[in-house]
C-alpha cells in the first residue's frame, strides 16, 4: 500500500533508477535497452527483472536507438539509455529522421512512445567528445518532446511522466547533479507534468531562467543577490520543448529584466531561443537587454580549471544580474 | 509448404498489381521509384507473412504495401498528395506506409530501415507473440552502418526477423562489384553467424519458398535469415533523374526485359497449369482496380495546412492546432 505523501530521500540517480523500477512494475511494455546498463541506469533493476526487459546491448547507438524506435511502434514502451550525451550524434539519425517523423510521415497512422535517456557529462574532466550538451539540436526538432530536471523529485517525476507518454522524449540528466539527495514522493502516480516550469523562488527585480545543472547556481546567486537588495525571481525550465512560454512571459512581464543561463554553446542555443521568444512576445516588458549565461564557442578542454570556466556559475549569473541592474 | 491455387493467383494478382499501379503513375503522375521488374522478389516475399507480420521497407515503397494486400486507392492517392493517401498526402512516394497491412515504416534514409524491422522483432519476442518482421532492403544500404549493427542485434538475440535484399545490381548508377569488397551479399550472412541465402527473384515461387523457410525458422526462435534475392529493376533509378551516363547496357535492360520479367514467367507458369481463363479475368479485374484508384486519387481533396499540426503528436502540449502556430 502506498502512503500518500509519503517521500523517501533519494539521489537524482537512485530518483531515476527508481522511477523505471516504479513503471516496469506498473506496465510490462516498458523496456530498458542500453550498453552496460547495470552501471548507468538500471542498477539494482537487475535483482527483481531479467534480460527480456533489461537488454544489454551491443555499441552500436544508431540501430539500438532504432531497435527502440521499431519496438515502440509494435507495442512496447522502451526507454533506451544512451548513456553519455556526446553520443547522442550517433544515434541522431535513428533520433530526428525516424522517432521524431514516422507518425507525421505516416500521416498520424503511427505513434511513438520512445523515451532515451542521455546524460551531459561537462565538468567532468572527460574532454571534448564527452562533454557535450546537445539541448538545442533536439529543440530544433518538431515531434520531440526535451527534457531537462534539476531535482531528484522532476527526475522521477519527469521520467515517469515521459514513460507514459505516447510520444517520442528526449531526456538529457546532467551528472553535475546525480549526487544531489532530497525527498522525493514515493507515490507511484507521482507525476511531474511535461511542458510546465517550476518558479524556485520569488522575486520582484529580475528573472533568471535555469536549465538543468544550473539551477544550483542560479539559486546560490539569488541568494547572495538579495544581500544587496536584488530580488531574483528563478524560474527552473525542466521541459525545453515545449516550451512554457506563459511561464517566462509571466516573470518577465513583473521584473522586466531577464537572465538565461545555459550550459549550452551559446550560438543557437535554448537560451538564444528564449531570448528571441521574449524580444517578439515580450518586448513591452523589457527594461534593460536580455542577458544569456552560456558556453563559448570553444571546445571543452580536458583541464578542470579551464573547463569550469566555460560553464555558468554562481559568478557569472550575478555578473549579468549586475549589468542590467 | 506449396502454395495452392488460390495464393498463386493471388501472387500473380499482387504482381501485376503493382506493375499496372507504376505503369499508371508514368502515364498520370511521373514521379518516383519504380519496382517494375522486381515485382517477383517483393510479391513472393510478402507471400510468405501473415496478415500481423512486420514489414519494413525502402524508398522503393510501392511494391510492399501493394504485395503485402493493401488497398489500392489510398496508396495511390499518397502519391497524388491527396488528403485521402494512406499518409493523408504527406509521406508521398517514398512512404507507402500501410500500417493495417503490418507496414511500419518505409524509409527513404537509406539503411534506416533495419533497426526498425530488429525492434518490431524485438517487440514480438517481449510480448510472447509469434509475429515475424521482414526487413526489404536494396543492394546499396548493405553498405550502410545499420545493416551490420541490425543484423548483428537481430542474432544475438535471436530475433524473428527476416532481413531481405531486393539486389537489383545497382545503387542508383553505382554497382554492387563497385561498391562491395565481396559482392555476395548473402556471405555476409556469416559475419553475424546466421543463415544467407540466394534466390532467384525473377521466380516468385522460389522467393516464396525461401522466405516460408525463414519465416518458420523466425517463429520457431531459431533467429534471423539473410536472403539475398538477385533481381532487376527495368526502369530509371527515379524516374524524376535525368542520368547523363550508360552505367548499364541497352542490351542487359533489353535481357531482362525480354527474358527475365517476372511477370511474364509467372504468367507462363500458371498457363502451364491450366490457369488460363483465371488469369484473364484477374487482368481484367486489376486493370479496372487501377483506373478506379486514378479516379479516387484525382477526384480526392487536397491536405489542408492544419493536417500539419494534427499529425505532430499523440498528445499535443502547447501545439496550436488550425494554422497558427510558427
Ligand atoms: C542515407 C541516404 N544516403 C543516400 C541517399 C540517396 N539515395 C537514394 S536511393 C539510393 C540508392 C539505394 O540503392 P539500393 O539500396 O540498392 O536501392 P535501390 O534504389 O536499388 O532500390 C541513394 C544513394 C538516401 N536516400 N539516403
Ligand atoms: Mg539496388
Amino acid at each position: 500500500m502506498t502512503i500518500r505523501n509519503a517521500t523517501q530521500k533519494l539521489s537524482y540517480l537512485q530518483a531515476i533508477v527508481e522511477a523505471q523500477r516504479e513503471e516496469m512494475r506498473r506496465d510490462e511494455r516498458v523496456i530498458l535497452m542500453g550498453e552496460d546498463i547495470a552501471v548507468y541506469g538500471a542498477q539494482t533493476l537487475f535483482d527483481e527483472f531479467d534480460e527480456k526487459r533489461l537488454r544489454n546491448t551491443p555499441i552500436s547507438e544508431n540501430s539500438f536507438v532504432g531497435v527502440g524506435v521499431g519496438a515502440a511502434l509494435t507495442g512496447l514502451r522502451p526507454v533506451v539509455d544512451l548513456t553519455i550525451a556526446s553520443f547522442c550524434y550517433l544515434a541522431s539519425d535513428q533520433i530526428i529522421n525516424q522517432a521524431a517523423k514516422l507518425r507525421f510521415m505516416t500521416g498520424a497512422q503511427l505513434a511513438v512512445p520512445l523515451v532515451v535517456r542521455t546524460s551531459t557529462f561537462y565538468n567532468n574532466r572527460t574532454a571534448a567528445q564527452h562533454a557535450d550538451r546537445p539541448y538545442p539540436l533536439f529543440m530544433n526538432t518538431p515531434g520531440l518532446k526535451v527534457l531537462a530536471p534539476s531535482t531528484a523529485s522532476d527526475a522521477k517525476g519527469l521520467l515517469k511522466s515521459a514513460i507514459r507518454d505516447d510520444d517520442p522524449v528526449v531526456i538529457f540528466e546532467d551528472i553535475n547533479l546525480w549526487g544531489k539527495k532530497e525527498e522525493v514522493p514515493t507515490d507511484e502516480d507521482f507525476l511531474v507534468p511535461i511542458g510546465k516550469a517550476a518558479v524556485r523562488r520569488e522575486g520582484s527585480d529580475v528573472t533568471i531562467v535555469s536549465i538543468a545543472g544550473c539551477l544550483p547556481h542560479a539559486l546560490s546567486a539569488a541568494d547572495a543577490l538579495a544581500k544587496d537588495e536584488v530580488e531574483a525571481e528563478v524560474i527552473d525550465l525542466r521541459t525545453i520543448a515545449p516550451l512554457d512560454k506563459e511561464t517566462i512571459l509571466a516573470s518577465v512581464a513583473k521584473t522586466g529584466r531577464l537572465i538565461i543561463a545555459d550550459n549550452s554553446h551559446k550560438v543557437g542555443s535554448v537560451a538564444s531561443e528564449i531570448a528571441a521568444m521574449v524580444s517578439e512576445e515580450g518586448f513591452e516588458s523589457l527594461k534593460k537587454p536580455i542577458q544569456r549565461v552560456a558556453a563559448p564557442q570553444v571546445h571543452v578542454p580536458y583541464n578542470a580549471a579551464l573547463e569550469k570556466q566555460l560553464f555558468v556559475s554562481k559568478d557569472r549569473i550575478i555578473d549579468a544580474v549586475r549589468a542590467i541592474t | 509448404m506449396s502454395l495452392g491455387r488460390v495464393e498463386q493467383l493471388e501472387m500473380f494478382r499482387r504482381m501485376l498489381r503493382i506493375r499496372l499501379f507504376e505503369e499508371a503513375l508514368i502515364a498520370h503522375h511521373p514521379v518516383g521509384h519504380l519496382s517494375i521488374g522486381q515485382e517477383g522478389a517483393i510479391v513472393g516475399a510478402c507471400m510468405a507473412l501473415r496478415n500481423d507480420d512486420y514489414v519494413t521497407g525502402t524508398h522503393r515503397s510501392h511494391g510492399h504495401p501493394i504485395g503485402k494486400g493493401a488497398e489500392i486507392g489510398p496508396l495511390m492517392a499518397e502519391i497524388f498528395g491527396k488528403r485521402t493517401g494512406i499518409c493523408k498526402g504527406l509521406g508521398g512516394s517514398m512512404h507507402l506506409t500501410d500500417t493495417k497491412m503490418g507496414l511500419i515504416c518505409e524509409s527513404a534514409i537509406v539503411g534506416g530501415g533495419f533497426p526498425l524491422a530488429t525492434g518490431a522483432g524485438l517487440s514480438a519476442q517481449v510480448r510472447g507473440s509469434d509475429q515475424v518482421s521482414l526487413c526489404f532492403f536494396g543492394d546499396g544500404a548493405v553498405n550502410q552502418g545499420t545493416f551490420s549493427e541490425s543484423v548483428n542485434m537481430g542474432a544475438v538475440w535471436k530475433l524473428p526477423v527476416i532481413y531481405f535484399c531486393e539486389n537489383n545490381g545497382y545503387a542508383v548508377t553505382t554497382p554492387v562489384a563497385k561498391s562491395h569488397g565481396q559482392p555476395e551479399i548473402a556471405r555476409r550472412a556469416d559475419g553475424y553467424g546466421i543463415p544467407g541465402v540466394v534466390v532467384d527473384g525473377q521466380d516468385a515461387e522460389a522467393v516464396h519458398a525461401v522466405t516460408l523457410e525463414a519465416v518458420e525458422r523466425a517463429r520457431a526462435g531459431e533467429g534471423p535469415t539473410l536472403i539475398e534475392a538477385k533481381t532487376y529493376r527495368f526502369d530509371e533509378h527515379s524516374n524524376r533523374l535525368a542520368i547523363p551516363i550508360e552505367y548499364r547496357s541497352k542490351d542487359e535492360i533489353e535481357h531482362y526485359r525480354n527474358e527475365r520479367d517476372p511477370i511474364t514467367l509467372y504468367r507462363a507458369v500458371l498457363q502451364s497449369r491450366d490457369l488460363l481463363s483465371e488469369i484473364e479475368a484477374i487482368e481484367e479485374e486489376v486493370r479496372k482496380t487501377i483506373d478506379e484508384a486514378v479516379e479516387f486519387a484525382k477526384a480526392s481533396p487536397e491536405p489542408e495546412i492544419s493536417d500539419l499540426w494534427d499529425s505532430m503528436y499523440v498528445n499535443p502540449i502547447g501545439v496550436p492546432s488550425g494554422d497558427g502556430g510558427r
